[in-house]
């Protein structure tokens, strides 16, 4: 993901100075205390808390111990971690669950900041967890709202439950009947866009929360907000209490100051996260890891689990005995290849590796999604046969093949080549662990 | 209701704190440190940028120092003029047939400004089609089908799913069959760093060149009010793969200041051609660089 890619870039850029630096002048201090505004500024973190964050740092920095310290470039470093954490709450705060059937989850936020999006994804992430989840179309003013939420359910497997344009606190009470009574363990509430300024419409969402009580109130925030973001979020949290934040749209080059600006200001923790257009583009924040990611040091363990979240356990034993066998074909390829579908988009990934250039990061955005859906059909235009024994693929079978897929030969050349390169970086992965890549150039896609 | 009502109107709650803050910075009794740095938050708060506000009050203390100010209170309207001519441009009128293209991020009001777009030109006699080109984001044509309907112009669409060049190569087509002077093209919102879905938009650019190469063909960027220097990042990116003529301010009756235009203009020299002010039909009007200002500060 591209979160934060500025802002860590900057960040970076500071703190090798620092590290570099062993024993620091008062002077060299402050002058890096400004370029942390600067950098906090431009990723549109909220003044106000810029101002306390530099001010906290720069008091602990220029304490005594730190100016003698032999070393104060790195404990600089350290401060701004500890601090950035703080600021962002430490642990990942899971969704309650209500005793009482059915657990039931509001959506609010300004107009546009992706709701009925986030309703989805939402859904199909519990459904991943085992949970039975209605959506409850409550947007009874944004035209075809409601016919978005239906496409959304039916993307997310689930079932959708309006009632036309009638007042949202009706629907929402007949809603939590019908989960009752047809099995529903939750339900999510989707609510029309307001400007937290429209007194009448915020009435609107206290008299439903007073009519279902919801289990939590999830306040859903466009990352790429500006300054606005904190008055925005005060005036959401003082009129309905929220219990949590989502930030939407963080595939975007967003530095997502507005994730940090509004657990400052509301002391409320952002819950997830949405970063694609997909489903299955959504993430439970974990506050720590994006400090790390801000501070460029990668988020090794998110990816990890997406890949688990991808690939089921079955299946990896199966591809380790076939890699094993040396029995690696084309069909076990697509079947990669689907796994990494799942996972997101490469460049999400690539920047979750720590240590990786700017360069590098932007050469992984610039990977043409699509060429993965071209090796997808070209693997599917060969035979069982082929896919089996690739070696058998001569010259005509290739310009059949580039026929079928509507793909050229030298992509289907390429494609060949880079699964040859894939099976033996596998091997060498087997035979000796990440060390076994060493030297190795090139990326399986 | 002119812009400056309308728009002095929208931005009632924005100014109320806003202005506090910025009566408070020229109450001061010299240009002291002080001083700039209230101007300085005054500016950094309204999503200026700290790089534009940097050189806004640069600017301002070497007009100061010029013509000799000694109080705070002489320098506002300096400030406001200094702030105008960043963001006044000459755009010009249009021609027809015309062919208005609208992009931008997801969420911003794409969909929503076409409906007052169509409504502004049904208003002023034109006949208008317009192409629902998102064929992406579920149920958008029927949103943009139902603004239809309100502006009473006729709305041509596919199905979810279909290429969006082709829903505008329709549109084209119609219009010239039955002689509408006023093509408007709704497309999918996209996040400007996705490579694919930025030359899906260039594509659809090239049907418009090749149909109607005598169009005139202007393409908006439409930008929430509320959205921050990435504003700046999006801007930079729409102009270069698609070579934007200007912008679309939607959302400014929120609490935002919409002040990265400023921002924007320091660096890519857009120019704000219209802002959306609220939900009504007629609530788009033409920008006002004065106004726009005077409303702000």
């Amino acid at each position: 993901m591209a979160l934060f890619e500025n802002l860590s870039d900057r960040m970076n850029h500071i703190f090798s100075k620092l590290r570099n630096k062993g024993k620091l002048t008062e002077l060299e201090i402050k002058q890096a205390m400004r370029e942390i505004r600067v950098a906090l500024l431009e990723a549109d973190v909220n003044f106000g808390v810029v101002k306390d964050f530099v001010a906290k740092v720069s008091e602990k920095a220029l304490g005594e111990e730190i100016l003698k310290s032999l070393t104060s470039g790195q404990q600089i470093v350290k401060i701004v971690n500890d601090e950035l954490v703080a600021l962002m709450g430490s642990t990942h705060q899971k969704l309650a669950v209500s005793d009482r059937q059915p657990t039931i989850y509001m959506m609010c936020g300004l107009q546009g900041a992706g709701k009925t999006t986030m309703c989805g994804k939402l859904a199909a992430y519990l459904k991943r967890q085992s949970k039975k989840t209605l959506l409850v179309a409550g947007d009874i003013y944004r035209p075809a709202a409601i016919d978005q939420l239906k496409v959304v359910a039916k993307k997310a497997g689930t079932e959708c439950f309006s009632m036309g344009q009638i007042d949202p606190v009706k629907i929402a009470k007949e809603a939590v009947e019908y989960a009752l009574k047809n099995g529903f363990d939750t339900m999510i509430v989707d609510t029309a866009g307001r400007l937290h300024i429209d007194e009448k419409l915020m009435d609107e969402l206290v008299r439903v929360k007073k009519a279902v009580s919801p289990t939590e109130i999830l306040l859903v925030v466009d990352s790429m907000t500006g300054q606005d973001a904190v008055t925005v979020a005060d005036t959401f949290n003082k009129t309905l209490d929220i219990t949590g934040v989502i930030m939407t749209k963080l595939d975007g080059d967003t530095r997502g100051g507005a994730a940090l600006s509004i657990r400052a200001v509301t002391g409320k923790p952002i819950k997830f996260s949405g970063t694609g257009e997909k489903m299955e583009d959504i993430e439970p924040f974990h506050p720590e890891r994006m400090a790390s990611r801000i501070l460029g040091m990668g988020d090794v363990l998110t990816l990890i689990e997406k890949a688990q979240d991808a690939i089921s356990q079955e299946e990896a034993i199966k591809l380790q005995k076939k890699l094993k066998e040396n029995s690696f074909t084309l069909e076990d390829y697509l079947s990669q290849i689907e796994s990494m579908k799942k996972m997101g988009s490469l460049s999400d990934m690539v920047s979750m590796i720590p240590g990786l250039s700017g360069r590098m990061k932007a050469g992984a955005a610039n990977i043409d999604e699509n060429q993965i859906y071209r090796n997808k059909a070209i693997i599917q235009s060969m035979t069982v046969k082929e896919r089996r024994n690739p070696e058998i693929i001569k010259a005509s079978r290739r310009k059949r093949i580039a026929n079928g897929s509507g793909t050229s030969i030298q992509e289907v050349n390429a494609l060949l080549k880079q699964f040859e390169l894939t099976k033996d970086m596998m091997t060498r992965m087997q035979k000796g662990g990440m060390r076994g890549l060493k030297g190795f150039r090139g990326m399986p896609f | 209701m002119g812009f400056f009502q309308k728009i002095a109107q929208a931005m009632k709650k924005t100014k109320d704190a806003f202005s506090k803050k910025l009566f408070f910075a020229f109450s001061a009794r010299e240009f002291d440190d002080e001083f700039y740095d209230n101007l300085e938050e005054v500016l950094l708060t309204a999503d200026v940028g700290i790089t534009a506000t940097e050189n806004i009050i640069e600017e301002l203390k070497e007009e100061i120092f010029r013509r000799k100010l000694k109080k705070p209170e002489e320098a506002k309207d300096l400030l406001k003029r200094l702030m105008i001519e960043d963001i006044d441009y000459d755009v010009p009128e249009y021609e027809y047939p015309l062919v208005i293209l609208l992009s931008g991020v997801n969420g911003v009001g794409k969909t929503t400004a076409i409906g007052k777009l169509a409504h502004m030109f049904k208003e002023n006699g034109k006949s208008v089609v317009v192409a629902a080109a998102d064929t992406f984001r579920a149920a958008a044509s029927e949103q943009l089908e139902v603004w239809g309907q309100r502006a009473g112009v006729r709305v041509i669409r596919h199905n979810e799913g279909a290429d969006p060049a082709a829903v505008v190569f329709d549109a084209i087509s119609s219009a010239k069959a039955k002689g509408s002077k006023v093509v408007l093209v709704d497309t999918a919102g996209r996040l400007h760093n996705k490579k694919n879905l930025m030359a899906e938009l260039q594509k659809i650019c090239r049907v418009v060149d090749r149909e109607l190469p005598n169009a005139d063909f202007r393409k908006y960027l439409v930008l929430d009010a509320t959205t921050g220097q990435n504003a700046v990042s999006q801007a930079k990116i729409f102009s270069e793969d698609i070579d934007t003529d200007g912008i679309i301010l939607t959302k400014l009756d929120g609490t935002a200041k919409g002040g990265v235009v400023l921002a924007i203009s320091e660096e890519i020299g857009l120019p704000v051609v219209y802002v959306g002010v609220g939900e009504k039909i007629d609530d788009l009007i033409p920008f006002d660089a004065t106004d726009f200002i005077n409303a702000l500060i």
